[in-house]
């Protein structure tokens, strides 16, 4: 696909159904773009786990909140937006899963594993909600045609 | 595309076939229920095989890691058996493979329980 600029954004329901829907639309657009299939992947997958922390630890599946999932393509990035309406994510609460006291802790590995997929990932916790940010960036030629854009 | 389990028994040992995706919800359910149910059953010898589990996310990572301390509490063992790439890589990662007793073989997942 051509680097054009492009955005396109979804207001979703705090469901188990956002969550398969939100990974679903990562796929098909990353691969639109041509990322590599691991990449692919792992912005699935980082979206995913976006989406599982908006719905779940966010909006509480509350049925009157939102959530809001956006992809831009901006230059060399996609960007990805993730916004819940819940009280905001309390950052200093979330534990280190590697460290041996909780490798065997069942939760806590979402975060770890968007900042292991993905380029950047910036967490904006307010009182009306989270705003989570992911950006890709295009690595290598057989994504969309990086070489030819620099 | 919802998780599947079929469980065999073989020398003792209860070999729980997975396929498809241990995600949050119904995936995480299932195995959560298998595991208790074979363990209620007093089936303490456990082997997931993941050969055809396709994708795992951090809620299916947080149900392995709670079958595998659950199965320990009670006195039993739950090995992994056939990773794909893609489960062993998140394993990896979150270095739950020093935690996890993996395995590339039934015969010798097998052989290997006490």
């Amino acid at each position: 696909m051509a680097m054009t600029e492009q955005r396109v954004s979804y207001t979703l329901d705090s469901s188990l159904e956002t969550i398969d829907s939100a990974e679903e639309k990562a796929t098909r657009i990353a691969t639109e773009l041509g990322f590599a299939d691991d990449e692919v992947m792992q912005i699935s997958m980082a979206v995913r786990e976006g989406a599982v922390n908006a719905v779940l630890h966010g909006n509480g599946y509350a049925p009157d909140k939102k959530v809001t999932l956006a992809f831009e393509r901006t230059g060399e990035d996609l960007v990805i937006t993730i916004r819940d309406q819940g009280k905001g994510l309390d950052l200093s609460t979330i534990p280190n899963p590697l460290a041996p006291e909780n490798l065997l802790k069942t939760s806590g590995r979402g975060i770890f594993l968007m900042r292991s997929f993905m380029d950047v990932v910036e967490i904006r916790p307010s009182q009306t909600g989270t705003e989570l940010k992911l950006i890709k960036r295009v690595h290598g030629p057989t994504a969309g045609g990086k070489e030819a854009s620099q | 595309m919802s998780m599947k389990v079929a469980s065999r028994q073989v020398d003792g040992v209860t070999i729980v076939d997975c396929s498809g995706r241990i995600t949050l919800g119904e995936g995480s359910v299932v195995l959560r229920d298998t595991v208790r149910d074979l363990l209620a059953k007093g089936n303490k010898k456990i082997v997931l095989n993941l050969q055809d589990v396709n994708y795992i996310d951090s809620s299916g990572i947080g149900e392995l890691v709670s079958a595998f301390t659950t199965t320990k509490n009670q006195g039993g063992e739950l090995k992994l058996l056939n990773l794909t790439k893609k489960v062993n890589d998140l394993l990896q990662i979150t270095k739950l493979y020093t935690v996890f007793d993996v395995k590339d073989d039934e015969a010798s997942a097998v052989k290997s329980f006490k």
